[in-house]
């Protein structure tokens, strides 16, 4: 076995980080999701509220980059 | 990741910044394509358009529809900055799907400029429209009074995170996605993987046409929310 126990906590913590990415999943399909469900209600509105979708989305997804780019640091960053 | 890694263009000295890398050759591509689409497509302005024209038409239109929609009125001076924003971000996108190129808005020194550029602007446009009164923006009116030193704290935090998040999001797609295919490529190695790998590959690239356009528009929509709290901070 190469390396060290840092380089292995190294790699753990950045797989640990990685999960806030899967966390962001469970955000952005609860926006789409919700979206298709009102859109269904009143297709009609739905054209208009595009823009607040992409929105939505782009603010769930956020917080999940954030933590693919500490596991990104913690692979690379040093 | 071969892909990502910074090189000159000639010869292979170090990276100085006035070096010309291939980020300078990509980032200079993606400017004289949408030269192209924009200026040389359009010269003809004919009645019935072309396919260039037409094409050029459209991207023009989506994007001061959108800025009419989210800022008003008041926010179409700012067209020109955010149709170059959008139409540079398409291309660069776009030009970074070509097998071997260089994905330029993959590296967030690249994205960082355009967000840091968007936050800045936005920030001196605040403040030269409504002087101090730009800073009601973090004080939240519709609140309990007790409540708003906390918001306020609050605002001002998510405030500054803003530039942060607009680049990295861009960049984080893109790298991410072009990180993911490479990795559906390294299962060809193995022969019993390799139709799925290339099925996979391609149904990913399908994906990377999507969201390239999708972070171009989300990152577009985006400056126009920003803009649109500064020329209206009142909550």
């Amino acid at each position: 076995m190469e390396g060290d126990i840092a380089q292995m906590g190294q790699f753990i913590g950045a797989g640990l980080a990685a999960i806030g990415s899967g966390a962001a999943a469970i955000g952005v399909g609860h926006v789409a999701g919700n979206f298709l469900a009102g859109a269904l209600r009143n297709p009609s509105a739905a054209g208009g509220q595009t823009a607040t979708l992409f929105i939505g989305i782009a603010f769930a997804e956020a917080l999940g980059i954030f933590s693919f780019l500490v596991a990104i640091l913690l692979m690379y960053g040093n | 990741m071969d892909q990502f890694i910074v090189s000159p263009l000639f010869g292979d000295g170090p990276v100085h910044w006035y070096t010309i890398t291939n980020v300078t050759l990509w980032l200079a591509l993606a400017v004289v394509g949408v030269t192209l689409l924009l200026v040389v497509g359009t010269r003809g302005r004919a009645v019935v358009p072309s396919r260039g024209q037409s094409v050029a038409e459209l991207a023009y239109g989506f994007i001061y529809k959108m800025v009419e929609d989210v800022t008003g009125k008041d926010g179409l001076r700012y067209f020109p900055y955010i149709m170059t924003l959008f139409m540079f971000i398409v291309f660069a996108n776009f030009l970074g799907l070509i097998p071997m190129s260089f994905t330029t808005t993959s590296h967030i020194a690249v994205t960082a400029v355009l967000g840091f550029g968007v936050f800045f602007a936005v920030t001196i446009i605040g403040f030269v429209k409504n002087g101090a009164g730009f800073l009601s923006l973090f004080w939240v009116s519709a609140a309990p009074l007790p409540l708003r030193p906390v918001l306020a704290v609050i605002e001002l935090i998510s405030y500054f995170v803003r530039p942060v998040s607009h680049s990295i999001r861009l960049a984080g797609n893109l790298m991410a996605g072009h990180a993911v295919i490479k990795v559906f490529a390294g299962f060809a190695a193995i022969a019993a993987l390799s139709p799925i790998s290339i099925l996979a590959v391609t149904a990913i690239y399908g994906l990377e046409v999507l969201v390239s356009f999708i972070q171009a528009y989300v990152f577009t929509i985006l400056t126009c929310v920003y803009l649109k709290d500064a020329l209206h901070p009142h909550h």
